[in-house]
């Protein structure tokens, strides 16, 4: 089966052959998938900051590129690279990130990335698409590199059982009174087992694309339910997208309950991503849980 | 775990200069761990942590039997090693180009405290592309900050290589330098021991790996 990760660089060498505006920019990590006798496949070694930065003057010169490597070195490490020699120049690129939030925690604490998302959060114009299944990446993909904004396309190698249609705005699996539930990207399938575990009366909302924030969306399926609670579940840090959350219903008295990657101390132990999942209640049994807390009468 | 995803080759450059280093040239003790005056050993290069790991239970500093079950979720033991978990290690690592500069900083500590402790620091060739290692090679000469010895494990992984050579990189700057068979324990040994009055760079080659 095809992971994420293959489904991008597949995508991603289609659309050199066929895009002349297409670039590839990494620092060793993935770089053997791409045609390095290509010019416009440029793999600058260990050295992320000037990922970024070659990738910024690319884009000054008129092409469309792609950033490409693990997430704490695609998006902390040349964090200032991103806000001014992407941001601040005005230009777009598509950073492509795998590893997510500790996708394989043998690595430890220096290939994690929970915060990748509130970082991007920090940065305007930014669009985020966090796919939960392989056959969502292209088409996320082939949108992104057709465009000139900036994007940023979170992978991981948790996935859903099944893909679903892909685009802005929030798409809704189930309809409740109870509440609603916003699943994010591979959140999805560990959700929709705890509400049914829980034989509860929500609606749940999905999203693979987090950026824009569909406040529409979220809000119209609040005013549907009898009850203006809110569960929202990502797969990076928890509470990443509260103000936005809080901004959508500003006019409607809510309660809200955010799950993540807790934030309160760092996990030094590694062990597997399932280990980390129950360690953040992130499994089926903390989600659970926290579903029949919350939703409770 | 298959291929490289552990590191192997990374683990298997650095034995033997771990081994010299810990056998033969460092002062410090699983006693003097906490000792301020201890040397300390930093490695920058943290993939392929195998070899540290086992030079440790090896010198007492972790016991053996913490190796068996290494990356699970009790260990104290990862693919990177982290400095809260495992006695003895100065330094998490798994990041590259961090270690160099914090190594300009302990070392810079010590003089500061009066310490006779010196510091050493392991990095890799391919690890010299991340250019915070080129920032601190220039601070440590500016600050001639002696006590330093930076160890190169060159196993030609750097993608685009250093003209005038590895050595020269650090020379130009000022450095003391040396180069060495990186599978000669003695040849290390005299290298790791040599006097010097300015940070010092010992260049271990080994054949080529990924």
């Amino acid at each position: 089966m095809t992971t994420m990760r293959e489904a991008f660089i597949n995508t991603v060498n289609e659309e050199l052959e066929n895009d002349p505006r297409i670039a590839v920019v990494t620092a060793v990590i993935s770089a053997s998938n791409f045609p390095q006798d290509r010019e416009r496949v440029v793999d600058v070694g260990i050295r992320e900051q000037t990922m970024v930065g070659v990738a910024g003057g690319l884009a000054l010169a008129g092409l469309r590129p792609v950033v490409h490597s693990y997430a704490p070195f695609l998006v902390e490490r040349p964090y200032e690279q991103i806000k001014l020699d992407i941001g601040h120049q005005d230009v777009g690129a598509v950073f492509v990130s795998i590893g997510a939030s500790y996708d394989d925690p043998a690595w430890g604490r220096t290939h994690q990335s929970p915060g990748d998302v509130a970082l991007f959060d920090t940065l305007p114009g930014w669009t985020v698409h966090v796919p939960g299944h392989p056959d969502e990446v292209t088409p996320l993909l082939r949108q992104a590199l057709k465009d000139d904004n900036r994007v940023y396309v979170r992978l991981s190698l948790h996935e859903n059982a099944q893909a679903y249609p892909v685009g802005e705005g929030f798409t809704a699996l189930r309809h409740g009174k109870r509440g609603v539930v916003l699943a994010v990207g591979p959140m999805l399938d560990r959700v929709l087992k705890a509400v049914d575990s829980e034989n509860a009366d929500v609606t749940v909302l999905y999203a693979a694309t987090v950026r824009p924030f569909d406040s529409d969306g979220l809000r119209k399926a609040v005013q549907e339910t009898d009850h203006a609670d809110v569960m929202v579940v990502e797969p990076y840090l928890e509470g990443t997208s509260a103000h936005l959350v809080s901004e959508a219903l500003q006019q409607i008295p809510h309660r809200v309950r955010y799950a993540g990657v807790k934030r309160h101390a760092e996990l030094r132990n590694y062990g597997t991503a399932e280990d980390h999942d129950a360690a953040h209640d992130l499994d089926v049994v903390g989600l659970g849980s926290a579903v029949r807390s919350f939703f409770r009468g | 775990m298959t291929g490289d995803e552990k590191h192997e080759w990374a683990a298997a450059s650095t034995i033997d200069v771990l081994w010299v280093l810990y056998d033969r040239v460092l002062d410090v003790t699983p006693a003097t761990v906490d000792d301020p005056d201890r040397d300390r050993f930093l490695l920058s290069k943290g993939h392929g942590p195998m070899a540290y790991y086992a030079v440790l239970a090896e010198k007492g500093f972790i016991s053996e039997s913490t190796l068996d079950d290494w990356t699970s979720w009790d260990s104290p033991l990862g693919l990177h090693p982290d400095r809260a978990l495992v006695n003895g290690v100065e330094i998490s690592s798994g990041s590259l180009g961090h270690g160099l500069p914090i190594a300009v900083g302990t070392a810079l500590g010590q003089r500061i405290a009066g310490s006779a402790g010196r510091t050493f620091v392991l990095v890799g060739d391919g690890e010299l592309d991340e250019g915070s290692n080129h920032e601190a090679i220039a601070v440590a000469a500016r600050l001639n900050v002696a006590n330093l010895t930076a160890i190169v494990i060159d196993n030609q992984n750097s993608m685009y290589g250093w003209p005038g050579g590895i050595a020269g990189r650090f020379a130009v700057e000022g450095w003391q330098t040396a180069e060495v068979d990186g599978r000669d324990h003695e040849a290390i040994f005299t290298a790791l021991t040599a006097p010097h009055d300015r940070p010092y760079a010992v260049v271990a080659k080994i054949e080529k790996s990924y």
